[in-house]
């Protein structure tokens, strides 16, 4: 098969994302979640790796499951902008992207603060647009949820296209206007570019948005190659649609890579991997989700519970985006599947959770990496560590080499911005041909 | 008090005279040669910080506006921002940046100071903003405190705040592996504050609300940021405008103001001093009246004008009067390099001044104690 793309490089980020269960903390080799050293080894470790961006996540407010904190999965993380202005000042190039929401935070004042870091990094700053509604997370912030489902877009697309006229707008009052937004300020940042949007919703209403606004897609799809090529052709086909270029947004999808000396050997550390990721209590915390009861009480070791859910959405855990499914036909293929191959709770959890991401040998993850970006599929993929701070340091030192080697990757930065870094084009705003888009 | 004298400095922009802002930099190179991606903003406020924690100051203080404010530069970098930047670039230092309660999210205002916190470890400071802001209203599409309102609205955030910073037990974080549990989640704590103030929450509702007008508001904890090094960061404000008792540091604008402030219960006190130095073999006087002639300055509160060893005796002779002093250079290019050169080390010859060891917080360095959780506490 042709390379639609023969001359594509591996982009590579690195999300630290601080919640989540693919997160080991139970390792001796883990270190701690919140010690600026950490952030800094890892970001250093991604910078001597030539990665474009590093990327934090956020969430408003701690995550709930029946009611409770959730306590399983790494909680408490730093306030995004605030860490990376300080890790801003131990890096010289790799980008530096917040998730920041558009629901609980004021236009002029998020403008401001991503402005600041993007100024005071020497144009490196990104913005991970993110929506809510929920009215549970607006209960730490002024307004409570004060914005109905159907606008979450519309006030993202008020509040980005706000944000981009206080950041082109020094010098001068910026008046905007709208149905969620509405703002008269005189911007004190005086900025010559933007900093990079990302995105990740991936609902249609999600990708349209995408294909307006964003540059970077941190998308879902970065596991089955043909639906990451699905995606990316989908998202080529709206960027038509609102009138852009097909390559201006760059689809850096979540993965994990799981590298080893041999594939068999990478496959055997994917299994014990996932058996740290899925501990016995994380396994009837997620059972338990299905059930929509409480199921920490049940062996682990023993088998599914006989009776039925009696909820009728799966419960999701409060503050993360998991799609919600019929959770009587789940319970009733779990317990046929559980049933048939002899498995208990945690075996039966284990062998639901798809394996994300690359397992295999350097060489091997190497070839399909090139192959994704050279048939279109993706332009690189945003790395979530298993572990930290150390996660990321067999993709440097070995993959990463594996890359250059097949021409497939930077062998040096050969600029200081993230916009440059990323082959984007100027910000959307900036370009006469788009009117309207 | 002690006679310790701390010494605190203002570091925002060109300087507190309303013309020193016009005036071009002149002692720091515009970017350092042979630093690409270093911009000017990133090298200002490295250089300055550096000689500040150099010269053996308590803690840099950052001025912040959301608007343009009269007699600064219109450009002017967010002051958490600015205070983060250069948490790892120095290890002595306390970094205060203004956080103005009733512009900035107290979620995000907790978050925020608390993220500062663990990137300085435990070097954090909030200098609480006060008065009206000219324009905050309309550029935050929400109803914004005025006046006796603002008061009462500064009490509630600043309580919220500290509050949502001992949401969290120092030790939350248990990484039981035997239970699979991370966090205990007891020690955890929902805040569940609620402001005063009548009427509806913030919303494009109450877009005709007239300017100073105040809608409560409610926080449910607990803060996404677990509890920093100091536990709590420290709290500098000016009396009058926040109750003492919710401050760690006061902030006088005069010698007069000193003895409300430790009445009030304040542990620290601190006066405000207007510095205007012998610089570049111009005395201090022609300085200022060449400031003056561009802009006229203020002429409250307490100020200096004159050589170095005036202003080591002067503040040699505040040791027992204050529990330091926060210089505000007329012209940081000017004043600063004479304030490292003559004037801290004339004082740490004087052993007037406490010497910052590294890793020190700034509560350390204050001699404040580090604060128990007050959920703890009751638990």
């Amino acid at each position: 098969m042709t390379d639609r793309f023969p001359h594509a490089h591996v982009h590579l980020g690195v999300f630290f994302q601080g919640v989540n269960h693919s997160t080991i903390w139970s390792d001796p080799a883990s270190g701690s979640q919140l010690d600026f050293e950490t952030f800094r080894q890892v970001v250093q470790t991604a910078e001597r790796g030539l990665f474009d961006a590093f990327f934090l996540g956020e969430g408003l407010r701690l995550r709930e499951q029946n009611g409770l904190l959730h306590d399983l999965d790494v909680v408490g993380r730093p306030d995004a902008i605030t860490q990376l202005a300080a890790l801003a000042a131990v890096t010289t190039h790799i980008g530096l992207a917040a998730t920041q929401n558009v629901t609980y935070n004021d236009p002029a004042d998020l403008a401001r603060r991503l402005a600041s870091l993007h100024a005071l990094s020497g144009g490196r700053a990104a913005w991970n647009i993110v929506t809510t509604d929920n009215a549970w997370t607006g209960e730490n912030f002024r307004r409570g949820g004060w914005l109905h489902h159907s606008q979450r877009y519309e006030r993202a697309a008020e509040f980005v296209q706000a944000a981009q006229a206080i950041w082109d707008g020094f010098g001068s009052t910026v008046r905007y206007a709208a149905s969620t937004v509405e703002l008269e300020v005189q911007p004190t940042v005086e900025l010559a570019d933007h900093p990079v949007l990302f995105q990740a919703g991936d609902s249609p209403d999600g990708r349209d948005f995408a294909a307006r606004h964003a540059e970077v897609i941190f998308s879902a799809h970065g596991t089955d190659f043909d639906d990451a090529l699905g995606f990316a052709d989908d998202i080529r086909a709206r960027l038509r649609a609102a009138g852009r270029p097909e390559d201006d947004i760059k689809v850096l999808p979540s993965t994990q890579f799981i590298l080893a000396a041999t594939d068999e050997e990478a496959r055997e550390k994917a299994r014990w991997v996932k058996e740290q990721q899925v501990t016995p209590a994380t396994a009837l915390s997620l059972l338990g989700q299905v059930w929509g009861e409480d199921l920490s009480s049940y062996d682990p070791d023993g088998p599914l519970p006989a009776h039925d859910p009696a909820i009728t959405q799966v419960s999701e855990t409060r503050g993360s985006p998991r799609p919600g499914a019929d959770p009587r036909a789940v319970a009733r293929a779990w317990r046929e599947r559980a049933e048939a191959e002899h498995l208990t709770i945690r075996q039966l959890v284990l062998a639901q959770d798809r394996q994300r991401g690359f397992v295999g040998s350097v060489e091997s993850v190497a070839d399909e990496l090139v192959r994704w970006v050279r048939s279109g599929a993706t332009d690189g993929f945003n790395i979530t560590p298993w572990l930290v701070p150390t996660g990321l340091d067999d993709v440097v030192d070995l993959l990463v080499p594996a890359l250059q080697e097949r021409g497939a990757y930077r062998t040096e930065y050969t600029s200081t911005s993230l916009r440059d870094h990323l082959g984007l084009r100027a910000p959307v705003p900036h370009r006469a041909v788009l009117v309207g888009a | 008090m002690t006679d310790i004298l701390h010494i605190a400095l203002e570091v925002d922009g060109a300087g507190q005279h309303p013309a020193a802002h016009l005036l071009a930099p002149h002692t720091t190179p515009a970017t350092p040669p042979g630093r690409p991606g270093v911009t000017p903003d990133a090298h200002r406020v490295r250089t300055v910080t550096a000689a500040a924690e150099n010269a053996g100051v308590t803690f840099v203080t950052f001025d912040d506006s959301l608007t343009p404010a009269p007699g600064r530069a219109a450009h002017r970098i967010d002051a958490v921002t600015r205070a983060a930047f250069v948490a790892p670039l120095t290890s002595r230092l306390g970094l205060v940046p203004l956080v103005h309660p009733a512009v900035t999210e107290p979620f995000h205002v907790a978050s925020q100071l608390a993220a500062l916190d663990h990137a300085s470890r435990g070097r954090a400071g909030w200098l609480v903003g006060t008065g009206p802001v000219p324009g905050a209203r309309r550029a935050l599409d929400r109803p914004v405190a005025d006046g006796e309102d603002l008061v009462a609205e500064t009490v509630d955030v600043v309580t919220v705040v500290r509050d949502l910073w001992d949401s969290w037990d120092d030790d939350a974080t248990i990484r039981d592996t035997a239970t699979g549990r991370y966090i205990d989640r007891e020690r955890l704590h929902y805040v569940d504050f609620a402001s005063g103030g009548d009427g509806p929450f913030a919303s494009p509702a109450l877009r005709s609300a007239p300017d100073g007008a105040r809608a409560p508001f409610t926080v449910k904890g607990p803060l996404i940021v677990p509890r920093g090094p100091q536990g709590q960061a420290v709290v500098v404000g000016r009396v009058g405008t926040v109750p003492g008792a919710l401050l760690d540091v006061a902030l006088v604008p005069d010698l007069a103001d000193v003895d409300a402030a430790r009445g009030d219960g304040v542990a620290r006190v601190l006066v405000d001093l207007t510095v205007t130095l012998d610089a570049a073999g111009t005395p201090g006087t022609a300085r200022r009246d060449q400031l003056d002639a561009l802009v006229p300055g203020t002429t409250t509160g307490l100020a200096y004008t004159g050589d170095a060893a005036g202003l080591v005796a002067l503040l040699l002779d505040l040791r027992g009067v204050v529990d330091g002093v926060r210089i505000l250079p007329s012209v940081l290019d000017d004043d600063l390099p004479v304030l490292v050169r003559d004037v801290l080390p004339a004082l740490r010859v004087a052993r007037a001044v406490p010497v910052p060891r590294p890793g020190a917080t700034l509560r350390d360095t204050l001699g404040l104690p580090r604060p128990a959780s007050r959920f703890a506490a009751t638990a």
